[in-house]
């Protein structure tokens, strides 16, 4: 019979993980109400926000869901080649939108339009 | 001749009953199902993605609009929800681990917690529609950006640019209509999200009744516990996306206005 290779994760690890998530939750809600400004155009409000939410996820992923444990590749395989093909999605549809000359959000600088007049 | 790989087989096949014909052994057997379901979950991401990608194009283009609506989703209830479903997780890594460990009685403890917290997140979220209904949040004909207390531009008319173009009626009457037209698709993808989230939820409740029921009878061993494992992994992987969905749609803009 072959033998089992499964690792089991000691409870308190689990405790510990549910519990950062938990502060990451009240974290996100709190700090979202907090005027962080703005760099480069970039509100850094919503950089927080998806940053604490990408912390949390990879805590799911790595602990609950074992990936840190498994000695199976293919797991990891699909894993990142799922994440690479989601970023493609998101990152080249948003720099195309965002590359577009739109009035308001990508507004021309100002000397160029005098330039057009 | 009793030690060669074929009678051994045989003999794993013999003592084992839920190690179907085709695997060679239960370890086989194990990975091929948790590869499947690593493999669905890759498909789900390409699904949600696809619907996080159209949230993320109009967000930047009406963004002022977006920020409003999300204003008016409870940031209370949308952070108790999330604890909620948080709590749930917990709850399915802990039966995962009862399982290993051969506890029964602990699994299906752990089990009943986590329909108890399925459950509640799906009915807080029907309250939180429900709310949205009575407001004519909901993107039918009926739909209202102004109506009574759900009035998306009370108290945010600076956000929403009006105070610039109050004094040209032409344009205040034409940002009007604009700010209307463009809640309304703040809400239509809200609602297809934590929509298709919700019945994600549904099913996964639906699941969770039967791995309880399986747990119950003692089908899961310390060396058999494989539903119960790629169940968890589903049911993970819709905590994963609520915890996106509620930054995306509930903290949009929830700084104080100055």
């Amino acid at each position: 019979m072959s033998e089992h290779s499964e690792h089991i994760v000691s409870a308190k690890l689990y405790w510990l993980i549910f519990l950062s998530l938990i502060v990451g939750t009240v974290v996100t809600a709190w700090v979202a109400t907090v005027d962080l400004g703005k760099y480069h155009g970039i509100d850094a409000n919503t950089v927080v926000a998806l940053f604490i939410a990408t912390c949390k996820a990879s805590l799911v992923v790595l602990i609950f869901m074992h990936v840190k444990y498994t000695s199976e590749k293919m797991t990891k395989a699909i894993l990142l080649a799922a994440i690479f093909w989601l970023l493609l999605l998101l990152v080249l549809s948003l720099t195309d939108y965002s590359s577009r000359y739109d009035g308001s959000l990508n507004p021309l600088p100002s000397d160029f339009t005098a330039w057009l007049a | 001749m009793s030690d060669s790989p074929i009678v051994m087989e045989h003999a794993e096949h013999e003592a084992r009953p839920e190690l179907r014909h085709h695997f060679a052994d239960v370890e086989q057997q194990r990975n091929a199902a948790s590869l499947g379901m690593w493999w669905f979950l890759g498909t789900e991401i390409m699904f949600f993605g696809g619907m996080f990608c159209a949230y993320l194009i109009y967000r930047r283009w009406y963004f002022e609009e977006f920020a409003a609506a999300s204003r008016s989703l409870s940031l209370g209830i949308g952070t108790f929800n999330t604890t909620v479903l948080i709590c749930s997780s917990l709850t399915v890594a802990m039966s995962v681990r009862a399982a290993q460990l051969g506890n029964r009685k602990l699994q299906v403890k752990m089990l009943l917690l986590t329909l108890v917290f399925g459950l509640s997140f799906i009915g807080i979220k029907g309250i939180e529609w429900h709310k949205k209904y009575t407001e004519h949040h909901i993107p039918t004909f009926d739909y209202n950006v102004i109506s009574g207390e759900g009035s998306l531009v009370k108290g945010n008319e600076h956000l929403l640019g009006i105070d610039k173009v109050e004094n040209d009626p032409v344009k205040l009457r034409e940002r009007k209509v604009e700010i209307q037209q463009h809640t309304k698709i703040f809400y239509s993808l809200y609602f297809a999200l934590t929509g298709m989230h919700a019945i994600h939820m549904i099913v996964g409740v639906g699941i969770f009744i039967c791995i309880t029921w399986m747990a119950h009878k003692g089908r899961f061993t310390p060396e058999y516990h494989t539903p119960l494992e790629i169940a968890g992994l589903y049911w993970h992987f819709v905590d994963i996306v609520w915890i996106y969905l509620f930054p995306l749609l509930y903290l949009i803009d929830r700084k104080p206005i100055s």
